[in-house]
């Protein structure tokens, strides 16, 4: 085979130039990677008219199983389908065996910190990290001091956030440790895929993720409270307004546990029960896609009627387990994750296998100097904030923008980081009748129970407007089936 | 199953119920009134809101029209039609999940379909035709639930609903009308006496039922005979408090480790009181009396269904 693109794919492929970011199917010198070959051929083969069935039957069948996401601060179609791309992007085995590695000694690392940093803090007490940084931060949790929680798992689901730089390296971009969402996008993607490109599929030898919600399951069993032999788990939605809702009917139904809100649970004695019309039904595990501010009124937001009074209690008491464990949130706070390099190092002794993107702090004057002189050319974000809110982007701000977040950072300096704009990685996309490379960032999702699982794949999101670097599904982001091979 | 969805399942489904028992109602009222008849418009008006359980804004203002639109699109009355589809298709949002994906897209259509321009287009140019429409597309969810939900206690839940609104309902309209019927002349059916008692049978869509069993030969007692004491016509109440029993034994056989003493109680009662009776019993006591006996009957035990399956005290759980 030769190493150029092939002659068919060269309509399809108009508008795809290359630039200075590293391009998922491309070399540089514009002839495609070899693991793309089989894909680019089978796409030279296919009539354009083909694939435009192909991607309006694929939309179809999101549609009708009426796989959407509530978009906040907007009136009017409140739901909204997931835009979804067409082709898959592929991961080689070897470039996945080191995410992989470097995953888990990132997530080791961090629950290890966690752990500490709720029983002895060592590693404040060693001054490697400042203590008011971790004091100061939001989501610290006082009233998870000196509890003892099942395996010592804090974190047991968790989706990292990782980001492919112009040299090919994957980084590190940030750590979901609180209630992370996308995995029914990853596996009703997998799903469409297959249906759309069968012969394909098996031809690349995909790495399987559909055991995902059987593992997710065996995870929150091997973390029942001590001496429960057959935990009843449930999983904890807010309710039908909250943009994961679709999410959270999928993860209960795939694998057969009662979905239940705040108001079907009591506590009394220290446990945890669910209202059913067979009584009171106790509690073992919950699977809470709430976050801890809402979840229990009596010792959280009192005017959250989103969880359940005396849950903390319960939890306390050793009767329940509730995962992700309260207080997580802080070692995904944005300022910490500047520190997530050392805290590997301090309790690992080893050297991160997964790097970090450079970050300012604000706390520190030189840097927040630094900042200040170059916010045009810096991503500046607040740290308490996800899904793409609260950020400034420099190169696509006004000066307007630019003076309200120098106001906004000298007012509250512990409340921001910046980070350089990184060029990520681009991978081809169907845009219309063409391929266009857009820019993609990749959520893998780690399960720690017994012991640590990635399941080989997760989720690309793509930032579907041309140029752009927000892949947020409420910014207006899509996603694509994710292939690991072998 | 959590005493959430159940309590869900359980409004949606009366919620629908409801909403097709005043759309027939409404219909069958307004062809009465084409009539000229020796009740005013505003007697039969009020007989109308009578059997709806007197919701409150319905008073009769001169033009039918205007007021059957209020019956049926007014959001801000709880008891409209529209208002009674959106709570029914609020309860299914609830719990997507337990119901299946025909019933759901079914109830979207109907909701859909109430609040669409075109139906208020309709309401003007057709009003008997859209009204129909509407009962169809109750009865289409109702045949959708029966064929593609597993029949478990979701599913009897449902049945609760249906069949304890519908008790309530008739027993209501009955009651209404037999206060206003009174009996025919001696020896002779006028028309207008026919032209009322038939609208009663067409109120419970049975009107066809009952000329099954007694020919078109109408008479007061036997149509309440028929709507009172029938086993086997759906609408008839005896055949309805059967339903609900047969759900509420099967929900209380689910392996229930409270059982639910009481509420087996109370609706044997009233299934013997429908079961070991005549016609001519009823009428000897009051045939006024015996359906508010029902009707408190039915409050009864949609209270021991509420306190037994849903709202029990967390006390008295923990000691079973």
């Amino acid at each position: 085979m030769c190493a150029t693109t092939p002659s068919g794919i060269d309509n399809l492929l108009g508008d795809y130039t290359l630039d200075h970011a590293f391009d998922e199917m491309r070399e540089p010198d514009g002839s495609v990677r070899s693991h793309y070959r089989a894909l680019a051929e089978v796409l030279a083969q296919l009539p354009i008219e083909e694939l435009r069935r192909r991607k309006q039957s694929a939309d179809l069948s999101f549609l009708t199983q009426g796989i959407t996401f509530t978009v906040y601060g907007r009136d009017e179609g409140t739901e909204r389908i997931f835009p979804y791309d067409l082709l898959p992007r592929l991961i080689t085995g070897q470039e996945w065996q080191h995410i992989e590695r470097g995953l888990i000694q990132r997530i080791t690392a961090l629950n290890e910190f966690l752990r500490d940093i709720y029983s002895d803090a060592k590693i404040l007490a060693d001054k490697t990290i400042p203590g008011e940084l971790v004091y100061s931060c939001r989501q610290y949790r006082r009233q998870m001091r000196g509890l003892q929680v099942p395996r010592n798992v804090y974190i047991a689901v968790v989706g990292s956030d990782l980001l492919r730089l112009s040299n090919g390296e994957f980084v590190v971009l940030e750590d979901n440790l609180r209630v992370p969402s996308g995995v029914s996008y990853m596996l009703t993607n997998r799903r469409v895929m297959k249906r759309t490109f069968p012969w394909l599929f098996h031809r690349y030898g995909v790495r399987p993720i559909e055991h995902y919600p059987q593992l997710l399951l065996a995870t929150l069993r091997s973390l029942a409270p001590e001496g429960c032999v057959d935990p009843n788990i449930v999983l904890l939605t807010p309710g039908v307004f909250n943009s994961a809702y679709f999410e959270h009917t999928f993860l209960a139904r795939q694998m057969g546990i009662e979905l239940v809100e705040g108001r079907d649970l009591v506590t009394h004695d220290n446990v945890v029960y669910m209202r059913t019309t067979d009584g009171l039904k106790r509690v073992d595990v919950i699977y809470r896609r709430v976050d801890d501010d809402f979840t229990d009124p009596l010792v959280f937001r009192s005017d959250s009627i989103l969880g359940c009074a005396g849950l903390l209690n319960a939890y306390r008491a050793g009767n329940v387990t509730i995962t992700n464990a309260f207080g997580t949130g802080l070692a995904d706070d944005k300022a910490l994750y500047a520190y997530v390099p050392k805290i590997i190092r301090y309790y690992l002794g080893e050297d991160p296998i997964l790097n970090n993107v450079e970050t300012f702090l604000m706390t520190d004057d030189t840097e927040r100097q630094h900042v200040l002189a170059n916010l045009d050319k810096l991503v500046v974000k607040a740290v308490g904030e996800s899904g793409g809110y609260g950020m400034l982007i420099g190169p696509h701000s006004t000066a307007e923008q630019r003076s309200e977040f120098a106001r906004r950072i000298e007012a509250n300096p512990r409340n921001y980081i910046a980070q350089p704009t990184l060029s990520f990685s681009r991978a081809p996309c169907m845009i219309g009748d063409r391929l266009e490379p857009r820019h993609v960032d990749l959520r893998p999702y780690i399960l720690f129970g017994e012991k640590i699982n990635v399941v080989p794949g997760g989720l690309t999101r793509v930032a579907l407007e041309k140029g752009s670097l927000v892949v947020n599904s409420s910014q207006g982001g899509g996603s694509k089936d994710t292939w690991v091979l072998q | 199953m959590l005493s959430r969805v159940a309590d869900s399942l359980y409004w949606m489904s009366r919620y629908l119920e409801r909403a097709e028992n005043t759309l027939r109602q409404l219909d069958v009222t307004m062809n009465l009134m084409l009539d000229p008849g020796e009740a005013s418009a505003e007697t039969r008006w009020s007989r109308l809101v009578a059997a709806l359980g007197n919701p409150a804004g319905l008073e009769w203002n001169g033009n039918l029209e205007n007021m059957a639109r209020e019956v049926v699109f007014n959001r801000a009355n709880p008891a409209s039609v529209i208002s009674c589809v959106s709570a029914a298709r609020e309860n299914a949002r609830q719990v997507r999940d337990e119901i299946s994906t025909e019933q759901w897209q079914r109830l979207n259509r109907l909701f859909h379909h109430i609040q669409s321009p075109e139906a208020a287009e309709q309401f003007e140019r057709d009003t008997s035709e859209l009204l129909s429409l509407f009962v169809d597309g109750i009865h289409l969810f109702k045949g959708v639930t029966d064929t593609t939900m597993i029949h478990g206690q979701g599913w009897q839940f449902i049945r609760l609903g249906r069949y304890l609104e519908r008790v309530y309902a008739t027993a209501t309209l009955l009651e209404v009308f037999q206060a206003h019927l009174g009996t025919a002349p001696e020896g002779e059916s006028t028309g207008y006496f026919y032209l009322e008692q038939v609208g009663l049978l067409r109120c419970c869509t049975a009107f066809e039922a009952y000329c099954q069993v007694h020919t078109a030969d109408i008479a007061t007692e036997k149509i309440l005979s028929f709507l009172l004491l029938n086993r086997h016509f759906p609408h008839a109440i005896r055949y309805s408090v059967e339903s609900l029993s047969q759900s509420i034994q099967a929900i209380g056989a689910s392996g229930s480790r409270r059982s639910p003493d009481e509420l087996l109680v109370s609706v044997g009662r009233l299934s013997a009181m429908l079961n070991y009776t005549t016609i001519s019993e009823v009428l000897r006591g009051g045939a006024a009396s015996f359906l508010r006996s029902i009707r408190q009957q039915s409050m009864q035990i949609h209270d021991l269904i509420y306190h037994h399956y849903v709202h029990y005290s967390i006390q008295s759980a923990l000691l079973a």
